[in-house]
Protein backbone atom coordinates (compact mmCIF):
# COMPACT_ATOMS: atom_id res chain seq x y z
CA UNK A 1 0.00 0.00 0.00
CA UNK A 2 1.58 3.29 -0.94
CA UNK A 3 0.77 6.55 1.20
CA UNK A 4 -0.95 8.31 -1.87
CA UNK A 5 -3.64 5.53 -2.37
CA UNK A 6 -4.40 5.33 1.11
CA UNK A 7 -4.74 9.36 1.42
CA UNK A 8 -6.82 8.69 -2.11
CA UNK A 9 -9.03 6.52 -0.39
CA UNK A 10 -9.26 8.86 2.47
CA UNK A 11 -10.70 11.74 0.55
CA UNK A 12 -13.17 9.36 -1.32
CA UNK A 13 -14.74 7.87 2.02
CA UNK A 14 -14.19 11.39 3.66
CA UNK A 15 -16.73 12.89 1.02
CA UNK A 16 -18.73 10.17 1.46
CA UNK A 17 -19.15 10.26 4.81
CA UNK A 18 -19.86 14.41 4.93
CA UNK A 19 -22.40 13.52 2.64
CA UNK A 20 -23.90 10.42 4.89
CA UNK A 21 -22.53 9.15 8.11
CA UNK A 22 -23.98 6.07 6.86
CA UNK A 23 -22.30 5.38 3.63
CA UNK A 24 -19.04 3.66 3.96
CA UNK A 25 -19.29 0.49 5.99
CA UNK A 26 -15.82 -0.06 5.69
CA UNK A 27 -12.23 0.96 3.64
CA UNK A 28 -10.13 -1.75 2.39
CA UNK A 29 -6.57 -1.29 1.09
CA UNK A 30 -4.56 -3.84 -0.72
CA UNK A 31 -2.16 -3.68 -3.56
CA UNK A 32 -2.56 0.22 -3.99
CA UNK A 33 -6.33 -0.36 -4.62
CA UNK A 34 -8.87 1.17 -2.42
CA UNK A 35 -12.46 -0.11 -2.17
CA UNK A 36 -15.15 1.03 -0.58
CA UNK A 37 -17.56 -1.34 1.21
CA UNK A 38 -21.48 0.10 1.22
CA UNK A 39 -24.66 -1.41 3.03
CA UNK A 40 -26.72 -2.24 0.10
CA UNK A 41 -29.16 -0.07 0.02
CA UNK A 42 -27.11 2.68 -0.14
CA UNK A 43 -25.18 2.08 -3.06
CA UNK A 44 -27.79 3.58 -6.12
CA UNK A 45 -27.59 6.89 -3.98
CA UNK A 46 -23.81 6.32 -2.99
CA UNK A 47 -23.10 5.52 -7.11
CA UNK A 48 -25.25 8.48 -8.07
CA UNK A 49 -23.21 10.53 -5.78
CA UNK A 50 -19.63 9.58 -6.60
CA UNK A 51 -20.92 10.30 -10.46
CA UNK A 52 -21.77 14.19 -9.60
CA UNK A 53 -19.92 15.03 -6.63
CA UNK A 54 -17.46 17.93 -7.85
CA UNK A 55 -14.52 16.76 -5.91
CA UNK A 56 -15.04 12.88 -6.95
CA UNK A 57 -16.10 12.84 -10.59
CA UNK A 58 -16.02 8.79 -11.49
CA UNK A 59 -17.67 9.54 -14.56
CA UNK A 60 -17.14 5.84 -16.10
CA UNK A 61 -18.08 2.61 -14.99
CA UNK A 62 -15.34 -0.04 -16.33
CA UNK A 63 -16.35 -2.91 -15.02
CA UNK A 64 -19.38 -4.61 -12.41
CA UNK A 65 -18.60 -8.35 -11.61
CA UNK A 66 -19.02 -10.80 -8.54
CA UNK A 67 -17.07 -13.21 -6.51
CA UNK A 68 -19.34 -15.88 -5.17
CA UNK A 69 -17.32 -17.09 -1.47
CA UNK A 70 -19.62 -20.10 -0.83
CA UNK A 71 -19.73 -21.21 1.63
CA UNK A 72 -18.66 -18.57 3.21
CA UNK A 73 -22.25 -16.18 4.36
CA UNK A 74 -23.21 -13.36 2.70
CA UNK A 75 -21.58 -15.04 -0.03
CA UNK A 76 -21.47 -12.84 -2.74
CA UNK A 77 -19.50 -9.79 -2.94
CA UNK A 78 -20.23 -7.47 -6.42
CA UNK A 79 -17.53 -4.94 -7.00
CA UNK A 80 -18.16 -2.13 -9.34
CA UNK A 81 -14.74 -0.48 -10.87
CA UNK A 82 -15.33 3.41 -10.93
CA UNK A 83 -12.87 5.70 -13.37
CA UNK A 84 -12.59 9.13 -13.21
CA UNK A 85 -11.23 10.57 -16.30
CA UNK A 86 -10.86 14.32 -15.46
CA UNK A 87 -9.64 13.39 -11.92
CA UNK A 88 -7.36 10.56 -13.62
CA UNK A 89 -8.44 7.62 -10.62
CA UNK A 90 -9.82 4.98 -9.85
CA UNK A 91 -11.81 3.59 -7.06
CA UNK A 92 -14.17 -0.17 -6.13
CA UNK A 93 -17.50 -0.10 -4.67
CA UNK A 94 -18.40 -3.54 -3.05
CA UNK A 95 -21.77 -4.42 -1.50
CA UNK A 96 -22.57 -7.90 0.12
CA UNK A 97 -25.72 -10.01 -0.72
CA UNK A 98 -26.87 -13.18 0.92
CA UNK A 99 -27.33 -16.59 -1.03
CA UNK A 100 -30.66 -16.43 0.11
CA UNK A 101 -32.68 -14.72 -3.19
CA UNK A 102 -29.75 -12.16 -3.94
CA UNK A 103 -30.89 -9.01 -5.17
CA UNK A 104 -29.73 -5.51 -5.34
CA UNK A 105 -30.75 -2.21 -6.88
CA UNK A 106 -29.80 -1.66 -10.57
CA UNK A 107 -26.97 1.30 -11.44
CA UNK A 108 -28.60 1.60 -15.27
CA UNK A 109 -30.00 5.00 -14.17
CA UNK A 110 -27.24 5.93 -13.18
CA UNK A 111 -24.86 4.68 -15.60
CA UNK A 112 -26.57 3.28 -18.82
CA UNK A 113 -23.30 0.91 -19.34
CA UNK A 114 -24.12 -0.93 -16.89
CA UNK A 115 -27.04 -2.58 -18.55
CA UNK A 116 -24.98 -5.96 -19.62
CA UNK A 117 -22.40 -6.07 -17.21
CA UNK A 118 -25.22 -6.46 -15.04
CA UNK A 119 -27.13 -9.21 -17.73
CA UNK A 120 -23.78 -10.89 -17.47
CA UNK A 121 -24.01 -10.78 -13.46
CA UNK A 122 -27.40 -11.71 -13.60
CA UNK A 123 -27.10 -14.75 -16.17
CA UNK A 124 -23.67 -16.21 -14.32
CA UNK A 125 -24.38 -15.68 -10.75
CA UNK A 126 -27.99 -15.44 -10.71
CA UNK A 127 -28.93 -12.11 -8.89
CA UNK A 128 -31.47 -10.34 -9.76
CA UNK A 129 -30.88 -6.45 -10.26
CA UNK A 130 -34.05 -4.27 -9.49
CA UNK A 131 -35.44 -1.68 -11.82
CA UNK A 132 -33.17 -2.89 -14.43
CA UNK A 133 -35.04 -2.71 -17.51
CA UNK A 134 -34.05 -5.36 -19.96
CA UNK A 135 -32.92 -8.51 -17.08
CA UNK A 136 -32.08 -11.54 -19.62
CA UNK A 137 -29.45 -14.06 -19.77
CA UNK A 138 -27.15 -12.86 -22.10
CA UNK A 139 -24.58 -15.92 -22.67
CA UNK A 140 -26.41 -18.56 -21.39
CA UNK A 141 -29.72 -19.36 -23.74
CA UNK A 142 -32.68 -18.32 -21.97
CA UNK A 143 -33.80 -21.59 -20.77
CA UNK A 144 -30.45 -23.05 -19.10
CA UNK A 145 -30.66 -24.42 -15.66
CA UNK A 146 -28.50 -22.83 -13.04
CA UNK A 147 -25.86 -20.42 -12.73
CA UNK A 148 -22.29 -21.53 -14.23
CA UNK A 149 -20.20 -19.01 -12.19
CA UNK A 150 -21.23 -20.15 -8.97
CA UNK A 151 -18.70 -21.91 -6.98
CA UNK A 152 -20.86 -24.94 -6.68
CA UNK A 153 -22.19 -25.23 -9.82
CA UNK A 154 -20.26 -28.18 -11.32
CA UNK A 155 -17.71 -27.66 -13.85
CA UNK A 156 -19.86 -30.40 -16.06
CA UNK A 157 -23.08 -28.99 -15.96
CA UNK A 158 -25.90 -30.39 -14.36
CA UNK A 159 -26.54 -32.91 -17.21
CA UNK A 160 -24.97 -35.41 -19.53
CA UNK A 161 -26.21 -34.04 -22.65
CA UNK A 162 -25.83 -30.32 -24.10
CA UNK A 163 -28.74 -28.01 -23.35
CA UNK A 164 -30.47 -27.89 -26.64
CA UNK A 165 -34.53 -26.98 -24.98
CA UNK A 166 -37.55 -26.00 -26.77
CA UNK A 167 -36.67 -22.28 -27.14
CA UNK A 168 -33.33 -23.31 -29.13
CA UNK A 169 -34.93 -25.38 -31.62
CA UNK A 170 -37.79 -22.05 -32.03
CA UNK A 171 -35.29 -19.37 -32.33
CA UNK A 172 -33.26 -21.12 -35.35
CA UNK A 173 -36.19 -20.64 -37.46
CA UNK A 174 -36.76 -16.83 -38.04
CA UNK B 1 -31.09 -16.72 -26.43
CA UNK B 2 -33.92 -13.76 -27.84
CA UNK B 3 -36.62 -15.32 -29.75
CA UNK B 4 -37.77 -13.59 -32.77
CA UNK B 5 -41.04 -12.24 -31.02
CA UNK B 6 -38.70 -10.06 -28.61
CA UNK B 7 -38.71 -7.55 -31.47
CA UNK B 8 -42.25 -7.44 -33.40
CA UNK B 9 -43.04 -4.22 -33.74
CA UNK B 10 -46.37 -3.03 -34.91
CA UNK B 11 -47.75 -4.20 -38.15
CA UNK B 12 -45.87 -1.11 -40.33
CA UNK B 13 -42.35 -3.12 -39.62
CA UNK B 14 -40.75 -6.16 -40.62
CA UNK B 15 -38.28 -8.45 -38.19
CA UNK B 16 -35.10 -9.41 -39.98
CA UNK B 17 -33.10 -11.97 -38.87
CA UNK B 18 -29.02 -10.45 -39.15
CA UNK B 19 -26.35 -13.45 -38.63
CA UNK B 20 -25.30 -15.33 -36.60
CA UNK B 21 -23.73 -16.70 -39.90
CA UNK B 22 -23.41 -13.19 -41.55
CA UNK B 23 -19.43 -12.00 -42.64
CA UNK B 24 -19.94 -8.75 -41.64
CA UNK B 25 -20.62 -9.42 -38.16
CA UNK B 26 -16.76 -10.72 -37.59
CA UNK B 27 -17.95 -13.93 -35.88
CA UNK B 28 -21.44 -14.97 -34.48
CA UNK B 29 -22.95 -12.24 -33.62
CA UNK B 30 -26.82 -11.86 -34.24
CA UNK B 31 -28.96 -8.91 -34.69
CA UNK B 32 -32.36 -8.71 -34.42
CA UNK B 33 -33.49 -5.76 -36.50
CA UNK B 34 -36.87 -4.33 -36.85
CA UNK B 35 -37.32 -1.83 -39.69
CA UNK B 36 -39.19 0.66 -41.46
CA UNK B 37 -38.56 0.19 -45.18
CA UNK B 38 -34.69 0.14 -45.28
CA UNK B 39 -34.51 2.10 -42.01
CA UNK B 40 -33.71 0.66 -38.73
CA UNK B 41 -36.22 1.30 -36.01
CA UNK B 42 -34.87 -0.76 -33.12
CA UNK B 43 -32.05 -3.47 -33.09
CA UNK B 44 -31.34 -5.89 -30.32
CA UNK B 45 -28.10 -7.91 -30.69
CA UNK B 46 -27.91 -11.32 -29.53
CA UNK B 47 -24.63 -12.73 -28.12
CA UNK B 48 -23.35 -16.13 -26.39
CA UNK B 49 -22.62 -18.53 -29.74
CA UNK B 50 -19.29 -18.21 -28.76
CA UNK B 51 -19.29 -18.24 -25.14
CA UNK B 52 -16.87 -21.42 -23.76
CA UNK B 53 -16.59 -20.69 -20.02
CA UNK B 54 -13.24 -19.25 -19.51
CA UNK B 55 -13.58 -17.77 -16.71
CA UNK B 56 -15.22 -20.83 -15.14
CA UNK B 57 -12.31 -22.82 -16.44
CA UNK B 58 -9.83 -20.64 -14.75
CA UNK B 59 -10.93 -21.40 -11.41
CA UNK B 60 -9.91 -24.90 -11.93
CA UNK B 61 -6.13 -23.94 -12.89
CA UNK B 62 -3.27 -22.58 -10.97
CA UNK B 63 -2.07 -19.16 -11.77
CA UNK B 64 0.60 -19.89 -14.59
CA UNK B 65 -2.04 -22.50 -16.12
CA UNK B 66 -4.64 -19.54 -16.88
CA UNK B 67 -1.76 -17.74 -19.31
CA UNK B 68 -3.09 -20.11 -22.34
CA UNK B 69 -6.46 -19.32 -22.06
CA UNK B 70 -6.45 -15.87 -22.10
CA UNK B 71 -4.77 -15.93 -25.65
CA UNK B 72 -8.13 -17.48 -27.16
CA UNK B 73 -10.79 -15.10 -25.95
CA UNK B 74 -9.69 -11.72 -28.38
CA UNK B 75 -7.84 -13.88 -30.73
CA UNK B 76 -6.34 -10.80 -33.00
CA UNK B 77 -4.52 -9.66 -29.45
CA UNK B 78 -3.25 -12.42 -27.60
CA UNK B 79 -0.54 -10.58 -26.69
CA UNK B 80 -2.28 -8.02 -24.64
CA UNK B 81 -4.42 -10.56 -22.90
CA UNK B 82 -1.40 -12.08 -21.71
CA UNK B 83 -0.66 -8.81 -20.56
CA UNK B 84 -3.29 -7.80 -18.70
CA UNK B 85 -3.58 -11.55 -16.84
CA UNK B 86 0.55 -11.32 -15.80
CA UNK B 87 -0.26 -7.38 -14.59
CA UNK B 88 -2.66 -8.76 -11.96
CA UNK B 89 -1.05 -11.63 -11.11
CA UNK B 90 2.23 -9.83 -10.35
CA UNK B 91 0.38 -6.97 -8.03
CA UNK B 92 -1.13 -9.63 -6.70
CA UNK B 93 1.87 -10.70 -5.73
CA UNK B 94 3.34 -7.34 -5.57
CA UNK B 95 6.50 -8.68 -8.20
CA UNK B 96 8.49 -6.61 -9.83
CA UNK B 97 9.63 -6.57 -13.52
CA UNK B 98 13.34 -6.53 -15.22
CA UNK B 99 12.85 -3.34 -17.13
CA UNK B 100 14.56 -5.18 -20.24
CA UNK B 101 11.48 -7.44 -19.99
CA UNK B 102 9.27 -4.68 -19.75
CA UNK B 103 10.61 -3.14 -22.81
CA UNK B 104 10.08 -6.43 -24.68
CA UNK B 105 7.04 -6.30 -23.79
CA UNK B 106 5.80 -3.24 -25.00
CA UNK B 107 7.23 -3.89 -28.35
CA UNK B 108 5.32 -6.75 -28.68
CA UNK B 109 2.42 -5.66 -27.54
CA UNK B 110 2.58 -2.45 -29.74
CA UNK B 111 3.54 -4.64 -33.27
CA UNK B 112 -0.04 -6.73 -32.19
CA UNK B 113 -1.94 -3.33 -32.11
CA UNK B 114 -0.59 -2.85 -35.18
CA UNK B 115 -1.29 -6.00 -36.38
CA UNK B 116 -4.85 -6.32 -34.91
CA UNK B 117 -5.48 -2.51 -36.85
CA UNK B 118 -4.60 -3.95 -39.92
CA UNK B 119 -7.37 -6.86 -39.63
CA UNK B 120 -9.77 -4.30 -38.92
CA UNK B 121 -8.87 -1.99 -41.35
CA UNK B 122 -9.12 -4.86 -44.01
CA UNK B 123 -12.20 -6.39 -43.18
CA UNK B 124 -13.92 -3.37 -42.28
CA UNK B 125 -12.95 -1.93 -46.10
CA UNK B 126 -13.95 -5.15 -47.64
CA UNK B 127 -17.35 -5.03 -45.86
CA UNK B 128 -17.49 -1.37 -47.76
CA UNK B 129 -16.68 -2.89 -50.82
CA UNK B 130 -13.03 -2.07 -51.12
CA UNK B 131 -11.90 -5.28 -52.07
CA UNK B 132 -8.28 -4.83 -52.37
CA UNK B 133 -6.93 -3.03 -49.05
CA UNK B 134 -7.69 -6.36 -47.51
CA UNK B 135 -5.06 -7.90 -49.66
CA UNK B 136 -2.36 -4.93 -48.76
CA UNK B 137 -3.39 -5.15 -45.12
CA UNK B 138 -2.91 -8.95 -44.61
CA UNK B 139 0.24 -8.74 -46.59
CA UNK B 140 1.57 -6.21 -43.86
CA UNK B 141 -0.21 -8.69 -41.45
CA UNK B 142 2.19 -11.56 -42.66
CA UNK B 143 5.56 -9.41 -41.34
CA UNK B 144 4.18 -8.75 -37.96
CA UNK B 145 2.76 -12.56 -37.26
CA UNK B 146 6.86 -13.49 -38.94
CA UNK B 147 7.76 -11.81 -36.48
CA UNK B 148 5.91 -12.97 -33.58
CA UNK B 149 6.96 -16.70 -35.04
CA UNK B 150 10.55 -15.99 -34.95
CA UNK B 151 10.09 -14.51 -31.08
CA UNK B 152 7.85 -17.29 -29.85
CA UNK B 153 7.53 -19.84 -31.94
CA UNK B 154 3.94 -19.15 -32.62
CA UNK B 155 2.17 -17.12 -34.94
CA UNK B 156 -1.31 -16.74 -32.93
CA UNK B 157 -1.75 -18.02 -29.71
CA UNK B 158 1.86 -16.96 -28.70
CA UNK B 159 1.62 -17.12 -24.65
CA UNK B 160 4.89 -15.39 -24.89
CA UNK B 161 4.11 -13.15 -21.53
CA UNK B 162 4.46 -14.85 -18.35
CA UNK B 163 4.16 -13.80 -15.03
CA UNK B 164 7.07 -12.37 -14.11
CA UNK B 165 8.13 -11.41 -17.58
CA UNK B 166 8.66 -13.25 -20.79
CA UNK B 167 8.94 -16.74 -21.98
CA UNK B 168 12.09 -16.43 -23.80
CA UNK B 169 14.94 -14.31 -25.14
CA UNK B 170 14.86 -12.28 -28.10
CA UNK B 171 16.18 -15.21 -30.84
CA UNK B 172 19.69 -14.30 -32.50
CA UNK B 173 19.04 -11.73 -35.59
CA UNK B 174 16.01 -10.28 -34.21
CA UNK B 175 16.96 -6.99 -35.20
CA UNK B 176 17.02 -7.03 -38.54
CA UNK B 177 13.87 -7.93 -39.17
CA UNK B 178 11.92 -5.59 -36.97
CA UNK B 179 13.84 -3.05 -38.56
CA UNK B 180 13.00 -3.48 -41.55
CA UNK B 181 9.30 -3.90 -40.42
CA UNK B 182 10.22 -0.20 -38.93
CA UNK B 183 11.50 1.08 -42.15
CA UNK B 184 8.82 -0.13 -44.07
CA UNK B 185 5.55 0.36 -42.41
CA UNK B 186 5.59 4.42 -42.74
CA UNK B 187 5.11 4.22 -46.38
CA UNK B 188 2.53 1.70 -46.46
CA UNK B 189 0.46 3.32 -43.76
CA UNK B 190 0.45 5.93 -46.72
CA UNK B 191 -0.66 3.18 -48.94
CA UNK B 192 -4.00 2.78 -47.12
CA UNK B 193 -4.49 6.31 -46.59
CA UNK B 194 -3.95 7.12 -50.36
CA UNK B 195 -6.61 4.36 -51.06
CA UNK B 196 -9.06 5.29 -48.52
CA UNK B 197 -8.56 8.75 -47.02
CA UNK B 198 -9.72 10.64 -50.24
CA UNK B 199 -11.67 8.17 -51.53
CA UNK B 200 -15.36 9.60 -52.27
CA UNK B 201 -17.22 6.25 -51.57
CA UNK B 202 -15.24 5.21 -48.96
CA UNK B 203 -16.15 8.74 -47.37
CA UNK B 204 -19.99 8.47 -48.46
CA UNK B 205 -19.88 5.31 -46.94
CA UNK B 206 -18.43 6.51 -43.42
CA UNK B 207 -18.55 10.63 -42.81
CA UNK B 208 -21.23 11.19 -40.58
CA UNK B 209 -22.93 7.54 -39.73
CA UNK B 210 -23.17 6.20 -36.58
CA UNK B 211 -22.43 9.10 -34.47
CA UNK B 212 -22.76 8.86 -30.62
CA UNK B 213 -22.08 12.00 -28.66
CA UNK B 214 -19.13 12.12 -25.89
CA UNK B 215 -21.38 12.33 -23.27
CA UNK B 216 -23.49 8.89 -24.28
CA UNK B 217 -20.32 7.02 -24.78
CA UNK B 218 -18.77 7.91 -21.64
CA UNK B 219 -22.18 6.88 -19.84
CA UNK B 220 -22.16 3.45 -22.19
CA UNK B 221 -18.88 2.67 -20.70
CA UNK B 222 -17.42 3.04 -24.11
CA UNK B 223 -13.48 2.90 -24.47
CA UNK B 224 -10.40 2.90 -26.84
CA UNK B 225 -10.92 4.57 -30.32
CA UNK B 226 -14.53 4.78 -30.44
CA UNK B 227 -14.47 6.80 -27.24
CA UNK B 228 -11.22 9.00 -28.91
CA UNK B 229 -13.18 9.76 -32.12
CA UNK B 230 -15.58 11.44 -29.77
CA UNK B 231 -13.21 13.83 -28.29
CA UNK B 232 -12.29 12.18 -24.85
CA UNK B 233 -8.56 11.76 -24.62
CA UNK B 234 -8.72 8.74 -22.45
CA UNK B 235 -5.96 5.92 -23.13
CA UNK B 236 -4.81 3.78 -20.31
CA UNK B 237 -1.14 4.27 -21.20
CA UNK B 238 -1.33 7.68 -20.41
CA UNK B 239 -3.64 7.92 -17.72
CA UNK B 240 -3.03 4.73 -15.77
CA UNK B 241 0.77 3.85 -17.45
CA UNK B 242 1.94 0.16 -16.89
CA UNK B 243 5.00 -1.60 -17.96
CA UNK B 244 6.91 1.42 -18.26
CA UNK B 245 4.81 3.02 -21.05
CA UNK B 246 5.48 6.58 -18.86
CA UNK B 247 9.04 6.24 -20.51
CA UNK B 248 7.37 6.53 -24.06
CA UNK B 249 6.73 9.66 -26.12
CA UNK B 250 3.80 9.18 -28.35
CA UNK B 251 0.74 11.13 -29.12
CA UNK B 252 -3.17 10.17 -28.14
CA UNK B 253 -4.77 10.45 -31.22
CA UNK B 254 -8.31 12.16 -30.96
CA UNK B 255 -11.06 13.37 -33.63
CA UNK B 256 -14.47 14.79 -32.43
CA UNK B 257 -16.93 14.09 -35.26
CA UNK B 258 -17.67 10.59 -33.60
CA UNK B 259 -18.56 9.24 -36.56
CA UNK B 260 -17.46 6.60 -38.37
CA UNK B 261 -14.96 7.73 -40.53
CA UNK B 262 -13.47 9.52 -37.39
CA UNK B 263 -12.98 6.16 -35.90
CA UNK B 264 -11.20 5.18 -39.21
CA UNK B 265 -8.76 8.28 -38.71
CA UNK B 266 -8.09 7.48 -35.35
CA UNK B 267 -7.26 3.77 -36.01
CA UNK B 268 -4.61 4.97 -38.83
CA UNK B 269 -2.74 7.32 -36.52
CA UNK B 270 -2.57 5.09 -34.05
CA UNK B 271 -0.62 2.89 -35.72
CA UNK B 272 1.71 5.59 -36.86
CA UNK B 273 2.33 6.31 -32.64
CA UNK B 274 2.29 2.61 -32.41
CA UNK B 275 5.27 2.67 -34.46
CA UNK B 276 7.14 5.71 -32.38
CA UNK B 277 6.98 3.47 -29.58
CA UNK B 278 8.15 -0.05 -31.27
CA UNK B 279 10.87 1.95 -32.54
CA UNK B 280 12.21 3.50 -28.96
CA UNK B 281 11.65 0.38 -27.23
CA UNK B 282 13.87 -0.97 -30.17
CA UNK B 283 16.54 1.50 -28.98
CA UNK B 284 15.77 0.95 -25.06
CA UNK B 285 16.18 -3.50 -24.95
CA UNK B 286 19.54 -4.30 -24.59
CA UNK B 287 21.13 -7.34 -25.85
CA UNK B 288 22.08 -8.87 -22.63
CA UNK B 289 19.83 -8.44 -19.53
CA UNK B 290 17.11 -10.16 -17.61
CA UNK B 291 13.76 -11.40 -18.46
CA UNK B 292 12.34 -12.59 -15.57
CA UNK B 293 11.96 -11.25 -12.49
CA UNK B 294 14.08 -12.87 -9.50
CA UNK B 295 11.48 -14.98 -7.21
CA UNK B 296 12.49 -18.68 -6.43
CA UNK B 297 9.09 -20.44 -6.36
CA UNK B 298 7.13 -17.97 -8.25
CA UNK B 299 9.69 -18.20 -11.69
CA UNK B 300 10.18 -21.57 -13.04
CA UNK B 301 14.36 -21.78 -12.69
CA UNK B 302 16.27 -22.05 -15.59
CA UNK B 303 17.46 -25.41 -16.95
CA UNK B 304 20.79 -25.34 -16.76
CA UNK B 305 20.65 -24.51 -12.66
CA UNK B 306 16.89 -27.43 -12.49
CA UNK B 307 19.87 -29.96 -13.44
CA UNK B 308 22.37 -28.96 -11.19
CA UNK B 309 20.91 -27.64 -7.99
CA UNK B 310 18.74 -29.43 -5.62
CA UNK B 311 16.57 -26.04 -4.42
CA UNK B 312 16.54 -25.42 -8.27
CA UNK B 313 14.87 -28.62 -8.31
CA UNK B 314 12.58 -28.50 -5.97
CA UNK B 315 10.95 -25.30 -6.57
CA UNK B 316 10.67 -26.34 -10.28
CA UNK B 317 8.48 -29.42 -9.14
CA UNK B 318 6.61 -27.20 -6.38
CA UNK B 319 5.76 -25.09 -9.37
CA UNK B 320 4.21 -27.04 -11.89
CA UNK B 321 2.68 -29.76 -9.58
CA UNK B 322 0.74 -27.06 -6.99
CA UNK B 323 1.69 -23.49 -7.92
CA UNK B 324 2.29 -20.70 -5.85
CA UNK B 325 0.09 -19.26 -3.46
CA UNK B 326 -0.47 -15.14 -3.43
CA UNK B 327 -2.10 -13.35 -0.41
CA UNK B 328 -5.73 -12.99 -0.33
CA UNK B 329 -7.04 -10.30 -1.67
CA UNK B 330 -8.42 -8.41 -5.12
CA UNK B 331 -6.70 -6.61 -8.05
CA UNK B 332 -7.27 -5.30 -10.94
CA UNK B 333 -5.56 -4.27 -13.59
CA UNK B 334 -6.26 -2.22 -17.23
CA UNK B 335 -4.36 -2.02 -20.21
CA UNK B 336 -5.04 -0.48 -23.59
CA UNK B 337 -5.75 -3.73 -26.29
CA UNK B 338 -6.46 -2.45 -29.88
CA UNK B 339 -10.41 -2.29 -29.15
CA UNK B 340 -10.17 -0.09 -25.80
CA UNK B 341 -9.87 -0.70 -22.03
CA UNK B 342 -9.12 -3.97 -21.33
CA UNK B 343 -9.58 -5.51 -17.87
CA UNK B 344 -8.56 -8.32 -15.67
CA UNK B 345 -10.14 -8.98 -12.25
CA UNK B 346 -8.73 -11.23 -9.67
CA UNK B 347 -9.48 -12.42 -6.71
CA UNK B 348 -7.06 -14.83 -4.27
CA UNK B 349 -8.11 -16.88 -1.03
CA UNK B 350 -4.70 -17.75 -0.78
CA UNK B 351 -4.65 -20.95 -2.23
CA UNK B 352 -2.65 -21.86 -5.28
CA UNK B 353 -5.38 -21.34 -7.89
CA UNK B 354 -7.69 -18.52 -8.56
CA UNK B 355 -11.14 -17.82 -6.71
CA UNK B 356 -12.43 -15.54 -9.55
CA UNK B 357 -10.83 -14.44 -12.92
CA UNK B 358 -13.17 -12.26 -14.66
CA UNK B 359 -11.83 -10.38 -17.59
CA UNK B 360 -13.40 -6.83 -18.68
CA UNK B 361 -13.44 -7.57 -22.65
CA UNK B 362 -13.63 -3.79 -24.36
CA UNK B 363 -15.58 -5.55 -27.63
CA UNK B 364 -18.10 -6.99 -25.20
CA UNK B 365 -19.12 -3.74 -23.58
CA UNK B 366 -18.49 -0.81 -26.73
CA UNK B 367 -21.02 -4.21 -28.83
CA UNK B 368 -23.59 -2.31 -25.86
CA UNK B 369 -23.75 0.77 -27.83
CA UNK B 370 -24.05 -0.33 -31.23
CA UNK B 371 -28.40 0.04 -31.07
CA UNK B 372 -27.44 3.62 -30.43
CA UNK B 373 -25.32 3.70 -33.24
CA UNK B 374 -28.04 2.58 -36.16
CA UNK B 375 -31.38 3.00 -34.67
CA UNK B 376 -32.64 5.88 -37.29
CA UNK B 377 -29.47 4.94 -39.68
CA UNK B 378 -30.22 2.92 -42.90
CA UNK B 379 -29.63 -0.96 -43.05
CA UNK B 380 -26.10 -0.56 -45.15
CA UNK B 381 -25.31 1.46 -42.54
CA UNK B 382 -25.71 -1.51 -39.89
CA UNK B 383 -22.45 -3.47 -41.72
CA UNK B 384 -20.35 0.20 -40.89
CA UNK B 385 -21.06 0.73 -37.70
CA UNK B 386 -20.27 -2.85 -36.65
CA UNK B 387 -17.09 -2.96 -38.29
CA UNK B 388 -16.56 0.36 -36.41
CA UNK B 389 -16.60 -0.76 -33.22
CA UNK B 390 -13.79 -3.47 -33.58
CA UNK B 391 -15.56 -6.09 -32.38
CA UNK B 392 -13.93 -9.86 -31.53
CA UNK B 393 -16.65 -12.01 -30.47
CA UNK B 394 -14.02 -14.38 -29.00
CA UNK B 395 -13.76 -11.72 -26.14
CA UNK B 396 -17.11 -10.84 -25.90
CA UNK B 397 -18.97 -14.12 -25.02
CA UNK B 398 -15.45 -15.22 -23.71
Amino acid sequence: MTESSSKKANVVAECLRSWNPKAVVEVIEFRGESTIVLPRELLRATAERCREDAKLQYNLLTDATCVDRFPAEPRFELNYHLVSIPRREKVRLRVWLGGNDPAVDSLVPVWPGANWLEREIFDLFGIRFLGHPDLRRILLPDDWEGHPLRRDYPVEGYRDVPNTGELFRKSSTP
Amino acid sequence: MTTVETAVGTAKTMVLNMGPQHPSTHGVLRILLELDGETVVKAIPDLGYLHTGIEKSCEDKTYSQVITLTDRMDYLNPLGNNLVYCLAVEKLLGLEVPKRAQYIRVMMVELQRISSHLVWLGTHAIDLGAMSVFLYCFREREEILNIFELFTGQRMMTSYIRIGGVALDPPAGWRQPVERFLKMMPSRVDEYETLLTENRIWIGRTKGIGYISPEDAIGLSMTGPTLRAAGVAYDNRKVFPYSSYEEFDFGVPTRTESDCYARYLVRVAEMRESLKIIRQAFEKIKDEGPIKADAPGIIPPQREKMKTEMEALIYHFKIFTEGFSPAPGEVFVTVESPRGELGCFIASDGSPKPLRVHFRGPSYINLQALPKLIEGQLISDVIACIGTIDIVLGEVDR
